[in-house]
Formats: C-alpha cells, sequence, structure tokens
C-alpha cells in the first residue's frame, strides 16, 4: 500500500501537467513525443524559404506564429488538441510495441555483425599519403653532403618561430650551418619549412611516432635532424618523387 | 489509504502550475520540488529560491530562516570546468544548482584565449593562416576560408575557378565533420554511445581525406589567399565519391536510431528552446538561429565561391529547442552530401592558385629553373606580399554559424587589426536563457561552443 501511495504521488504531477489547457504547444509537444515519423521536421519547404530568405525577418519573430490556430471553447479549453497528429490507436501502439525502440536496435543488431573497423594500432596502422607532415629531418645529397645551405628562409617563415640557424662558411666556400634546431614543442606542423627550402632539405617525414619522455628531447638539434633524414631517405626520396607533380 | 490519496490529490492541484520542465525524471534522485516565483512572490524563502538575484534585499534572518519542515538540501554553486569531461572543450560556467537541475548559469569567457588576434598582428599574411586552422578544431578548413577571402578582398584577386569548388568540396566536407561531432557528442551526452562510435568511423574517413589533400588530419593549412595549396592528388575524387554514396545510409542509420527514440526526444524536445527573437537579439547564427525558424543561410543570402551555382536547401527548424537544432543539423548533413555530389560532377580542370607569383609561390620545379621565380619565392617567404590598404569584414557561414573576419590592412606585409567574429562567442552569451530550469548535458553540446 505504501509503495502504491508513493507511485501515485510521482504520477499525479506529471499526468496533470499533460492534461494541462494550456493548449497548442502541449499539444504539439505532445504529437512529437508519440509520433514516429523519422525525419521529416526539418525536411525543408522550398515555397516559403525562397520568399523569405532575403527579408521578413521582423514578421517571423512572433515565434508561435507557425502553430495552426486553434479551436478553443468558451473557457478557453483547445477543443481538438489532436487535430493534425497521428490517431490515438497508432500513438498506443507506438507507445506500448516500443516500435521505435526496436527498430532502432535492430540497425544495433545489424551493425554488429558487420566486420568489425578497428585499427589495431601498433601492429595495424593507417595508409598515410605521400604529404603527411611528420617529424622532421635534413636531407643530404647523395654525396654525403648535407642539402642545407643556411638560407634562413624556413626560420623566417615558421609561423611558431620554432627554428633557430646559426651559419658560417666554410674553408671551401659553402655555406653550411653549424646550428640548426628546431623545438618539436612549438613546431605546429604546418609544413611551411617544407615548402620554404629552395634545395629541399628539410622536410616532414611521415613518422608520427616520435613521443618522448622529456621535454628536452624535443628539442631537436643538426645531428638529430640528419640522422632522421639518413634513416628515412628512402621513404622520404620517394614521397617527394610521388608528389612532385602537385608542388 | 483514501485520505493519503486525498491528499496527494490536494498536493498535487496546487503544483499545477509549475514548471513542465521540471517534471521530466532524467535522475534518479529527488529533485526539490521549485515554487514559481511570479506566483508564490510572498512565501519565497532563501531555502526555497536562491540565485543571487533573488537573495538581494533579503536579510540575513530573512535568508536563514526558511521553512523548517521540508527543506533538506540548499542550492549550490558549482565552478563547472575549464576542464570538465562534459564541457567538449575549455568551457567554464559557473553554474547554480539545485540537485542536477540548472538555476543559474554564468559563462565565463576566456579560457580559450590565446592571443590569436595580436599574434597575427606580429605575422605575415601566410604565417597567420595556421592560426584559423586552430581557432576551431573541429572546422578548419572553413576557418581558412574566411580568412582567406577577406585577404582576396583586400588584394582584389579572383580565385580560379578549380580552386573555388575545391574549397567549396571541403567546405561541405568540413561541414559534415563539424555536425557529426556536434550530434553525435549530443547524442551520447544524454545516453547514447552507440552512434557516437558510428559517426566517428565517419569522421576518420573525412579526416583521411583532409590527409591525403593537405598533409594533416586536423590542421591543414590547405586553403590558402589566392587559392588551395596543393592540387588534388590523382584518385581522391573517386574517393569521395565512393564515400559520398554509403554515408547517406549512414545517416539514415544513425536517425533511424536517434531520432524517433522516445529517450531522445523526452531529453531534447522543450530544452534549451530559443525563440527567433531572442536568436535575433543574441546575434545567433548558423543551427542556433535557422533552428529557431529563421531562414538565414549566408551560402543562400551572400553565396562565395561556387555556393551561388550549386543546389541546396536550408532546413529551418521550428520551435528552437535541442530537437530542432538536432534535426536541421542532420538535415544540412543531408544537403552537404548533395553539395558534395554536385562539386564532384562539376569539377573542372585548370589552376588552383593565381597565376601572380607575387601573392602565391610560382610551382617548385619553376623555382628550380628560373632566376625571376627564385627570387619571388624568396620574397613570399621572406617578407610575404603587401597588401594594399584597405578594411574588410567577410563572412561565411561556417558550420556553427557566421564565422567572419574584419581584417584590416594598413598597406604592409602584415596586417594592421585581424578581428575574428567567432559564432560560438555569441552563442555562449545564451546559455543562461537557454539552460535555466533544465540539465546541463542536455544543453551544452547543442550549441557546441568551445569553438
Amino acid at each position: 500500500m505504501f509503495s502504491r501511495t508513493r507511485l501515485l504521488v510521482g504520477l499525479q504531477p506529471r499526468l496533470v501537467l499533460n492534461a494541462r489547457p494550456n493548449a497548442a504547444s502541449a499539444a504539439l509537444v505532445a504529437r512529437r513525443l508519440i509520433s514516429n515519423t523519422s525525419c521529416s521536421h526539418a525536411e525543408h519547404d522550398k515555397h516559403r524559404h525562397q520568399h523569405e530568405l532575403s527579408s521578413g525577418i521582423d514578421a517571423r519573430t512572433s515565434h508561435s506564429s507557425h502553430i495552426l490556430p486553434a479551436e478553443r471553447d468558451a473557457y478557453g479549453n483547445d477543443v481538438n488538441p489532436y487535430r493534425d497528429g497521428p490517431s490515438a490507436l497508432d500513438k498506443a501502439v507506438h507507445l506500448f510495441f516500443f516500435t521505435e525502440i526496436i527498430r532502432g536496435m535492430w540497425i544495433v543488431l545489424e551493425n554488429f555483425f558487420r566486420p568489425p573497423y578497428t585499427i589495431m594500432y601498433p601492429f595495424e596502422k593507417g595508409p598515410l599519403s605521400p604529404r603527411f607532415r611528420g617529424e622532421h629531418a635534413l636531407r643530404r645529397y647523395p654525396s654525403g653532403e648535407e642539402r642545407c645551405i643556411a638560407c634562413k628562409l624556413c626560420e623566417a617563415i615558421c609561423p611558431a618561430q620554432a627554428i633557430t640557424i646559426e651559419s658560417e662558411a666554410r674553408m671551401d666556400g659553402s655555406r653550411k650551418t653549424t646550428k640548426y634546431d628546431i623545438d618539436m614543442t612549438k613546431c605546429i606542423y604546418c609544413g611551411f619549412c617544407q615548402e620554404a627550402c629552395p634545395v629541399d632539405a628539410i622536410v616532414e617525414t611521415q613518422n608520427q611516432e616520435f613521443s618522448v619522455e622529456t621535454r628536452e628531447e624535443l628539442l631537436y638539434n643538426k645531428e638529430k635532424l640528419l640522422a632522421n633524414g639518413d634513416r628515412a631517405e628512402a621513404e622520404i626520396a620517394a614521397n617527394l618523387h610521388s608528389d612532385h607533380v602537385y608542388r | 489509504m483514501a485520505s493519503t490519496l486525498f491528499r496527494s490529490l490536494a498536493r498535487t492541484t496546487r503544483a499545477a502550475p509549475k514548471s513542465r520542465l521540471l517534471s521530466r525524471n532524467l535522475s534518479s534522485s529527488s529533485v526539490l520540488r521549485q515554487a514559481d516565483p511570479t506566483l508564490e512572490e510572498a512565501r519565497k524563502s532563501g531555502f526555497d529560491y536562491h540565485t543571487v538575484e533573488d537573495l538581494h534585499g533579503m536579510t540575513a534572518h530573512e535568508i536563514l530562516a526558511g521553512p523548517q519542515e521540508d527543506t533538506k538540501m540548499r542550492h549550490f554553486t558549482v565552478n563547472f570546468g575549464p576542464q570538465h569531461p562534459a564541457a567538449h572543450g575549455v568551457l567554464r560556467m559557473i553554474l547554480e544548482l539545485n540537485g542536477e537541475e540548472i538555476l543559474r548559469a554564468d559563462p565565463h569567457i576566456g579560457l580559450l584565449h590565446r592571443g590569436t588576434e595580436k599574434l597575427i598582428e606580429y605575422k605575415t599574411y601566410i604565417q597567420a593562416l595556421p592560426y584559423f586552422d586552430r581557432l576551431d578544431y573541429v572546422s578548419m578548413m572553413t576557418n581558412e576560408l574566411c580568412y582567406s577571402l577577406a585577404v582576396e578582398k583586400l588584394l582584389n584577386i579572383q580565385v580560379p575557378d578549380r580552386a573555388q569548388w575545391i574549397r567549396v568540396l571541403f567546405g561541405e566536407i568540413t561541414r559534415i565533420l563539424n555536425h557529426l561531432m556536434a550530434v553525435l557528442t549530443h547524442v551520447m551526452d544524454v545516453g547514447g554511445l552507440t552512434p557516437f562510435l558510428w559517426g566517428f568511423e565517419e569522421r576518420e574517413k573525412l579526416m583521411e581525406f583532409y590527409e591525403r589533400v593537405s598533409g594533416a588530419r586536423l590542421h591543414a593549412a590547405y586553403v590558402r589567399p589566392g587559392g588551395v595549396a596543393f592540387d588534388l592528388p590523382h584518385g581522391l575524387l573517386d574517393d569521395i565519391f565512393k564515400w559520398a554514396t554509403q554515408f547517406g545510409s549512414r545517416i539514415d542509420e544513425i536517425e533511424e536510431v536517434v531520432t524517433g527514440n522516445r529517450i531522445w526526444k523526452e531529453r531534447t524536445i522543450g530544452i534549451g528552446p530559443v525563440t527567433a527573437k531572442q536568436a535575433l537579439d543574441y546575434s545567433f547564427s548558423g543551427v542556433m538561429l535557422r533552428g529557431s525558424g529563421v531562414p538565414w543561410d549566408l551560402r543562400k543570402v551572400a553565396p562565395y565561391d561556387k555556393y551561388a551555382e550549386v543546389e541546396f536547401d536550408i532546413p529551418v527548424g521550428k520551435n528552437g529547442d535541442c530537437y530542432d537544432r538536432y534535426l536541421c543539423r542532420v538535415q544540412e548533413m543531408r544537403e552537404s552530401l548533395r553539395i558534395i555530389g554536385q562539386c564532384l560532377n562539376k569539377m573542372p580542370t585548370g589552376a588552383i592558385k593565381v597565376d601572380d607569383h607575387k601573392l602565391v609561390p610560382p610551382p617548385r620545379a619553376m623555382m628550380k629553373e628560373s632566376m625571376e621565380s627564385l627570387i619571388h619565392h624568396f620574397k613570399i617567404f621572406s617578407e610575404g606580399y603587401s597588401v594594399p590598404a584597405g578594411e574588410t569584414y567577410s563572412a561565411i557561414e561556417a558550420p556553427k554559424g557566421e564565422m567572419a573576419v574584419y581584417l584590416v590592412s594598413d598597406g604592409t606585409n602584415r596586417p594592421y587589426r585581424c578581428s575574428i567574429r567567432a559564432p560560438g562567442f555569441a552563442h555562449l552569451a545564451g546559455s543562461d536563457f537557454m539552460m535555466r530550469r533544465t540539465y546541463l548535458v542536455a544543453v551544452i553540446p547543442t550549441y557546441h561552443i568551445p569553438l
């Protein structure tokens, strides 16, 4: 008996609220709560849109203008709150037989039997395009001479100012860097440095797995960058070649 | 038995004018029933209702001496965010809660402030571009597009056809990326995790297209002033077509599970209502405005790029609640799919950048052979180009609403001022009136702020 009383107390306000004489909006909400038509609400009415896109916003500011005029009796109660909705039987069937839930669950069940799209990451990897912008590398010529001529275009274009270059002329007269540092914690991987480089020296490789445990390890110097280049030279050259028509 | 029944009936008739939202049972914890402040002004005490405004003019004695018999819990103030997992980004709000129900929300701005506008004043025009990727990190290319259009307007250049079509194509891919995120995190927040995972599979495919065209999955830096950075790689359009043919049925699946679902409906219909007047007053845009029944879309009203040549419709909601906004977003995804199909069919051949090598760098092969091109190359990547003095406000329809850049140039190679109108900023201002008397998770994702 106690539980039943509680149930009544819990249910009553909701029932009263649903039967509130406050007409149109309640009816609308009720209809939308129960009806099971899938996606027709947002479908667009072409003619209305053509007229009102350019002007007529003021006319629409009265928010309830779209609700059909309700017929009311002498006390202001709505005579027929269900005038444009489905029949009570329809709604009852949907309500008590959980039609939309079952339809949704059927989709879920279908997906359950589809092949999984999971990529088992450390063992499987998704494909990467030749344009991928990952860890930086400095390249060498086939002779073993480093390509970078210290023109400092990459330093100039870098939006994050992550690159620092110092240079001097060598004994043979060629200009090379003495210091080429990239602060990988600042780098935003925009790829501007490799676009700027006139000799294809600084490139962004496809390597994206270079996480480290300390910040200092991400302050790359010239040795580290050249080592990256030496390790991945074949891959870098292949990528540059496959993408050269677009650049 | 009869007496308890009578008593409960009597109590419920008294409770009739209470807010409709209160009667919903989102949480299992019993919510303190609130008196309607307008009707029961006389009997109100601090225990009934205490947003800070309501406590003004009350003495401490009045505040503390509430009705002793049925009060169990005071409202409390919670600092929601800035790093709350439900905030979807960096959002900070001071919430006054009654249980789980929000009495007052006070959004605080500034936690996503990274000084972007000021930084841009110290960058050349091309260097400023990657900053726009990072403004709204779920709709990257539309941000870039917005900035590029502003610079192009100042430079007074016309982008080649193919570049414009590529921009439209990727703009719509971005829109789908964004709406998938918006809709499915909303569904996830109100309790449905499954469609979220399906949607993220699609997002993954789309970001793969991003990666193939630009080299980065998120921060593309692809749309540049004067065109786009690189041409589409061979075979990309075929793959986009294959993706587009199956994506419609993915939307159907999501809708089949979500749209009709009674739990979803109960938790979104009537929640977070925005009237058309409010939306206009608060300068809402995008879905927040269209969901309230105002058919306003910059792609139709002031077409940029090739939007004048594609055919699409603008979905408009009726009631301005979360459910209508959800429907608008889903329908917009279908419209985007239509636009993508038209882009694929109409994609012309030709140049993807303007022909002026003082503005866009020359192709690499040319740069390595011709001295003049090399000089252009060096000039562009060191000094940049100078933009004629002037100012422009150029706006586009970003997935979240009107995204605009107000750019002032003083004739040098750096912007004198770059002011960014982000759509979410205006939407954040409406969080108080949208959230009052409702629940947090039901509203937050619907306007998809942080960004």
